[in-house]
């Protein structure tokens, strides 16, 4: 099975998709002739034309407010905010009008679109190209949220995404796009192409959006993970030696909470991880939701790694991101508990 | 020595607009400069928008003073499309009177009216063809009276009540027809103008002959969303009719808060490279003429047009507001361009196809018709009384498939 980077991986679902459906169309800052600054759109132009891959005005509501648009006539517009630091713009369009038109129109209109935009830190993005704003969409109504952890995940999620009938926000961790990084930034990050999960099968196949994967069996603890931190957990597991059932998560919203429960119920210890910040983060939401679901299989007090409070920093990004030290750090805890 | 405005050692002064006039004081619009029906030009649609700039800054009138069509925007409509227009903004201001009724009886909790802005929305509705869509504001109802939407169901949207077509999820006046036309209205302001530009790109896109008209209020144009709009339009030539009506006030604050230095609403559009005219909102020919032109550019991929309907609200901007807490109580009588309803009576009757006993039997008829439709509704419920949406209706339609999570809250909730 041919591997590919992440990046390939989900040029690869769009261009299946264009193929399939004439109804699929790509637009953004710098996706047309260029092909996106993380060249993810790289080649579409000029396969299907200008009027199916286009570049977009820099106006971030423009491009999803026009996507809702499009989905209102019958398209399927997939469009790129080129990082997701620069959604604020659209976030009147995503959150009241996209997540909401085919409710308040009692169906009479819907929005399948999809929003993809670059997350998370690890690149030395500072402030404004670091960010992890999933919580701010899982907490509206209306929208699904999915951050895929691999090639082989990106490609079968977004082609999951374009077909659903309701908008999808597809965050794409950009420190993910090159290789599995599992927070060891002084150490060089195996490709993707030495991988097993940067095998993507050719053609058109799809990841059901709601469902979790097991990333590595354990009976010690549960981690519940998503994006880049699903490797910072792995790590942390064979660092700490604590026999970790990782979890990603790949979907946020809906959330396959059955995953959650059986694992948890299975190791009666669970920690959860985000690189966002951690207050009213979605961390909040999972420890919640395993408290309700799992108290009387507990036998310590769930445990939760996130990004600190601040903004993003520059220098001290190393700093900043919750890496496999503070993750086994919060293990070992978790096991102590 | 007192300093001069060109004094740079001279403090700095903070500018806030002013309304000519405020309660108390006798309304003034002698400002308001009104062109002479039929003096304005009617450039052909393939213009240079650099060649009609001036259009932007004056108003095309039809109907003078004495009721007559004159000019080169007149003669579009025939006598029987004429009375009928006159039918649908009578329907519409009777619809009016009584919804806004029904809202002080209780029946339901807003209710948000047309007064002295029926020609807009009615004659503007008569220039598109089945298909295109228009994403409205709440205050073009007009559209889906002129083009056929049942007037019962509109009613039913409004009471909440169980033959809601939106299932009681949506404040009163906020409809949505695919079927006629009509985008449903959100309540946010703006929002709806850029993805009108996205609904007539997808158009252009698909090869379609369809084309989209978004709506906007004077005071919305300063959302950045209006903005948006006209980037994304101007950028890729959308086949769009981009609306704004200037009915003067935004709730209590005056246009010129709005507009700013800008002069003209329409004037937005130049710097943008999109033709934008200036039209007298009040006078039925006149809107149907320069709506058709611009749906003539759109349709012919000339691309977006920009038309300010110069109105006046002459009701509250809802039933949450008292007009005279920020405007003189007579503004509305000296409002300059009339009322488009006399005015369109007046041509008819000069015309020879109407007249005052013909008026007042068909506004008699049409009340009747609004009545009976409100009977019918009624029947169904209203806000607190009779039948309602299903409280599963909170969970059911938000998305195709309900997710877990909400099925287990609506178990929560018992329904």
């Amino acid at each position: 099975m041919p591997r590919k980077s992440m990046i390939e991986a989900i040029r690869d679902g769009l261009d299946v998709m264009m193929g399939r459906d004439e109804r699929v169309v790509v637009y953004g800052e710098d996706v047309g002739y260029f092909g996106g600054v993380f060249r993810v759109t790289a080649g579409l132009q000029a396969k299907y034309g200008k009027s199916r891959c286009f570049d977009a005005p820099i106006n971030e509501s423009g491009i999803v407010g026009t996507a809702i648009g499009m989905a209102a006539y019958g398209l399927r517009p997939c469009v790129e905010i080129q990082f997701a630091d620069y959604m604020y713009p659209a976030y009147d369009q995503l959150t009241q009008e996209a997540g909401r038109i085919r409710y308040r129109s009692a169906g009479d209109f819907t929005c399948p679109i999809v929003v993809r935009m670059p997350t998370g830190g690890g690149i030395f993005g500072g402030q404004t190209h670091s960010q992890s704003p999933e919580a701010l969409f899982t907490h509206v109504s209306g929208l699904k949220t999915v951050v895929p952890s691999n090639p082989a995940d990106a490609k079968g999620l977004l082609i999951s995404a374009i077909e659903d009938p309701d908008p999808v926000i597809f965050l794409e961790p950009k420190r993910l796009y090159n290789g599995p990084f599992d927070g060891h930034h002084d150490r060089p990050v195996t490709a993707w192409s030495k991988h097993e999960l940067g095998e993507v099968p050719d053609g058109h196949y799809s990841i059901p959006l709601g469902k979790a994967a097991i990333r590595r069996k354990g009976s010690a603890c549960t981690v519940l993970a998503y994006g880049t931190m699903v490797y910072v957990a792995l790590a942390a597991a064979e660092e700490t030696g604590v026999d970790a059932e990782v979890i990603d998560l790949r979907t946020l919203l809906p959330l396959d909470l059955d995953a959650v429960v059986e694992s948890v119920k299975k190791t009666g210890r669970c920690l959860v991880i985000h690189e966002a910040t951690t207050t009213s983060g979605f961390g909040a939401e999972l420890v919640t939701l395993v408290q309700e679901n799992c108290f009387y299989h507990l036998e310590a007090p769930v445990g939760r790694v996130a990004g600190w409070d601040t903004p993003y920093p520059h220098a001290q990004e190393w700093d900043y991101f919750p890496g496999p030290a503070r993750v086994g750090r919060a293990l070992l805890e978790v096991m102590e508990g | 020595m007192a300093k001069t405005s060109t004094d740079k050692s001279a403090p700095l002064r903070f500018h806030v607009p002013e309304p000519e006039v405020r309660p108390g004081g006798q309304p003034d619009f002698s400002k308001v400069v009104i062109p002479q029906a039929g003096s304005v030009e009617r450039p052909p649609v393939d213009a240079e928008p650099e060649s009609i700039r001036k259009l932007a800054f004056s108003i095309i009138r039809v109907l003078n003073r004495k009721g007559e069509a004159v000019g080169p925007w007149a003669g579009a409509l025939s006598d029987e499309e004429l009375v009928e227009g006159l039918r649908h903004m009578m329907l519409l201001r009777a619809f009016d009177a009584r919804m806004q009724m029904a809202q002080r009886q209780g029946k339901t909790s807003f209710y948000m009216q047309h007064l002295g802005e029926e020609a807009v929305s009615t004659a503007f509705r008569r220039a598109l063809e089945p298909g295109d869509m228009n994403f409205p504001t709440y205050r073009q109802a007009g559209l889906l009276i002129a083009n056929g939407y049942p007037m019962v169901s509109m009613m039913n949207q409004i009471y909440s009540n169980e033959k809601d077509p939106l299932k009681g999820r949506q404040l009163p006046v906020m409809y949505s027809s695919k079927e006629h036309g009509f985008f449903s209205i959100s309540g946010n302001l703006a929002t709806q103008y850029v993805q009108a530009v996205g609904w007539a790109m997808a158009s252009a896109i698909s090869g379609d002959t369809r084309i989209a008209a978004a709506w906007i209020g004077d005071g919305s144009t300063a959302e950045s969303d209006f903005h948006s709009a006209l980037v994304f339009a101007s950028t890729y030539k959308a086949p769009v009719i981009l609306n704004v009506v200037n009915n003067q006030w935004a709730i209590s604050t005056f246009q010129g808060i709005a507009r700013g230095g800008s002069g003209t609403f329409a004037a937005r559009g130049l710097g943008f490279g999109i033709p934008a005219l200036r039209v007298d909102g009040n006078d039925y020919l006149a809107v149907y003429a320069v709506a058709k032109w611009a749906a003539e550019r759109a349709r012919s991929n000339l691309g977006p047009t920009l038309v300010e309907y110069v109105t006046y609200r002459a009701g509250a901007h809802s039933t949450s507001d008292d007009p005279s807490a920020y405007r003189p109580k007579t503004e509305s009588d000296a409002w300059p361009l009339g009322d488009p309803i006399l005015r369109l009576k007046a041509h008819l009757i000069i015309r020879g196809v109407w007249s005052d006993d013909r008026h007042t039997q068909a506004e008699a008829q049409i009340m009747d018709e609004v009545i009976s439709a409100q009977k019918e509704a009624e029947r169904h419920g209203t806000l607190h009384a009779g039948g309602k949406p299903s409280a599963r209706d909170i969970f059911e339609g938000l998305y195709e498939e309900m997710p877990p999570h909400l099925r287990r809250q609506r178990q929560q909730a018992g329904v």
